[in-house]
């Protein structure tokens, strides 16, 4: 856990404070990012975390204990630190850049190289073919992988990241965001990671703080500062496609309606005809027993028909799956010219339908800030 | 009389004499590099001292070989060193301080500040950071300055005989004066042999010591 209480840092010489008075918590276990456009004081930040710049007034504190009070090597080593320019030792092998701090600390041998091992498996790289290359024989991405392998060497319960992915290519860049997402999901460290890309910190922050001149203008869930931005400065930095951003963190499973009607594929074609026909529906969709989506039928295919449904059922192949995001959903959907979303889990259980008007009922909500406007006003005529 | 008659029959003296230059090159190159590295170093932390004293080696340079060792002579005169082996050291030492401090100024301080970060931020010291990270990488340079310094002194060496130093550069004056081209000859054919061998042997030590990491291939 790390908390700030009222943190300043004004440079020597500098008439304006380069961070002022920010109050923060970030909870164990959790990633938070620290955005801004540059110069905002988000790298100072976190720079005064692990006491690389002193601080001016205010105090942070690690686990309860107040960083002032602790030595501050013996504090950086018990934080990983991932720079965006890597800065791995280039005379140095991977297995000692990643052994440095262990080796510090006074490990054995054995352990050093075990820990070496364990880590390069980590971050996905074959400890038998990286272990004794040089920095100068690995891609961007590889070093990077070993700049995090490094900061985690002594199992650091807390990492700071500035910008760590900032330098690789976009492609690549996906890759290790969703690698470092599912190795925190594994160990649970507390991050601060710094970016000045929304995009990047919607996808990998629990939490946001925003900040601006030195001050901390919105802390919050993703959602929170899409959704409810706390000021037309927040609004702007988030961007005017807030909403798609928004549609590319929320989740299927977020924004299906549970419990589609449907009918089971054994059921007789004339009754649930008769069902359709008085409830107006166009089309159903067909399950069995055990939940499983068997396709849908439409009142054309029971019309006459005597038996069971699912004799007549037609096979559904586009379905999604509740772990995607609502703007592949939204893709799919448009570009299958389809109206709703069988949602479907892997064993092929319906979970739920997601239809064009929840989709886009969610987005207009991100620009009603105020609830309802946009009903009362697209309907009615002339106010006067 | 060829050069190669005259090395044939002074073969026991030219040796003495190679030794009498290596000696006094060796110990001066020792006590430059001991003293010119570690000042390289200290200079990176301060930059105000760094400025005058590079200044000052390098005006050192300019001065010609000849009048430095001959500014030794009444300067040492007082300690009663005036001729010999120890003004042919000071003047040597002097000479070759350039070379190493500049390089070994110029390797640290143009060590990536990003990698000085990351290795404060992981948690080293600064001693640290300067041992581990800054000086290994900064070796290849400072080899390059040394091994300038090597060749220059061995070369510059010569002239000490001039001051009564001995060395391989008795061949050279003596022969200047006697107009006896084959000693010349000799003596020059020998320092610079001396050089190349001893290039080449530091090259060999730079290979072993700096890491393959920083090699370009």
């Amino acid at each position: 856990m790390i908390e700030l209480d009222r943190v300043t840092k004004t440079y020597p010489g500098a008439t304006q404070p380069a961070v002022e008075s920010i109050s923060l918590r970030v909870p164990e276990g959790e990633i938070c990012v620290f955005i801004g456009p540059s110069g905002c004081g988000k790298t100072t930040l976190m720079r005064l975390i692990n006491r690389l710049i002193p601080i001016s007034s205010g105090s942070i504190s690690v686990n309860g204990q107040n960083i002032m009070g602790l030595d501050p090597i013996e504090l950086r080593r018990r934080i990983g630190y991932v720079i965006q320019q890597v800065g791995l030792f280039p005379h140095m092998t991977v297995r000692d850049n990643i052994g440095t701090v262990p080796k510090l600390l006074g490990w054995t041998k054995a352990k050093i190289d075990e820990r070496v091992d364990e880590l390069l498996t980590l971050v996905n790289l074959n400890p038998k073919s990286f272990r004794d290359r040089y920095p100068r024989q690995l891609s961007g991405g590889q070093a990077q992988r070993i700049g995090v392998a490094r900061a985690m060497a002594a199992n650091p319960p807390i990492m700071l990241m500035d910008e760590p992915f900032g330098a690789i290519d976009p492609i690549n860049r996906e890759v290790l965001q969703d690698e470092f997402l599912s190795i925190h999901a594994k160990l649970r460290k507390t991050v601060i990671f710094v970016t000045h890309d929304i995009n990047e910190a919607i996808k990998m922050g629990q939490r946001i703080a925003l900040l601006n001149e030195g001050r901390l203008v919105q802390t919050g869930l993703p959602d929170e500062l899409l959704n409810r931005p706390a000021n037309e400065f927040v609004k702007n930095f988030v961007g005017t496609d807030r909403v798609l951003k928004r549609l590319n963190l929320l989740k299927v499973k977020d924004a299906m309606m549970l419990n589609p009607v449907h009918c089971l594929d054994d059921d007789a074609s004339e009754k649930v005809l008769e069902q359709m026909i008085r409830q107006d529906l166009a089309f159903l969709i067909v399950a069995d027993r055990d939940h499983r989506l068997r396709g849908y039928v439409n009142r054309r295919d029971l019309r006459g028909h005597k038996g069971k449904v699912g004799d007549v059922a037609g096979r559904l192949t586009l379905t999604v799956s509740p772990e995607r995001n609502l703007k592949e959903a939204l893709s799919q959907m448009l570009s299958y010219d389809l109206g709703i979303l069988v949602v479907v889990d892997e064993a092929g259980h319906i979970q739920g339908v997601l239809n064009s008007t929840t989709l886009f009922k969610l987005v207009g909500d991100t620009y009603d800030e105020r609830g309802g406007h946009w009903e009362r006003i697209t309907a009615g005529g002339r106010i006067l | 009389m060829t050069t190669y008659d005259f090395i044939a029959r002074n073969w026991l003296e030219l040796t003495q004499l190679a030794w009498q230059h290596t000696v006094f090159v060796g110990i001066a190159l020792a006590i430059a590099i001991v003293t010119g590295v570690p000042l390289g170093v200290y200079l990176t932390f301060n930059r105000r001292l760094a400025d005058t004293v590079l200044y000052l080696a390098g005006i050192m340079m300019t001065v010609p070989s000849v009048a430095l060792f001959g500014l030794m002579i009444p300067i040492l005169s007082v300690f009663g060193h005036g001729i010999g082996t120890v003004p042919a050291i000071i003047a040597l030492v002097l000479y070759s301080q350039l070379p190493i401090l500049r390089s070994t100024y110029a390797a640290i301080r143009s060590v990536d500040p990003a990698i000085i970060e990351a290795g404060l931020g992981i948690g080293m010291t600064r001693a640290q950071v300067l041992l581990k990270v800054q000086i290994p990488m900064s070796l290849g340079v400072i080899f390059a300055g040394v091994r300038v310094a090597v060749v220059m002194s061995i070369g510059i060496g010569a002239i000490a005989a001039y001051i009564g130093a001995g060395g391989l550069g008795q061949y050279i004056f003596n022969g200047i004066t006697q107009t006896f081209d084959a000693m010349i000859n000799a003596g020059a054919v020998a320092v610079s042999a001396m050089a190349i061998l001893a290039d080449f042997l530091f090259g060999r030590l730079e290979k072993k010591l700096v890491s393959r990491g920083l090699r370009r291939d």
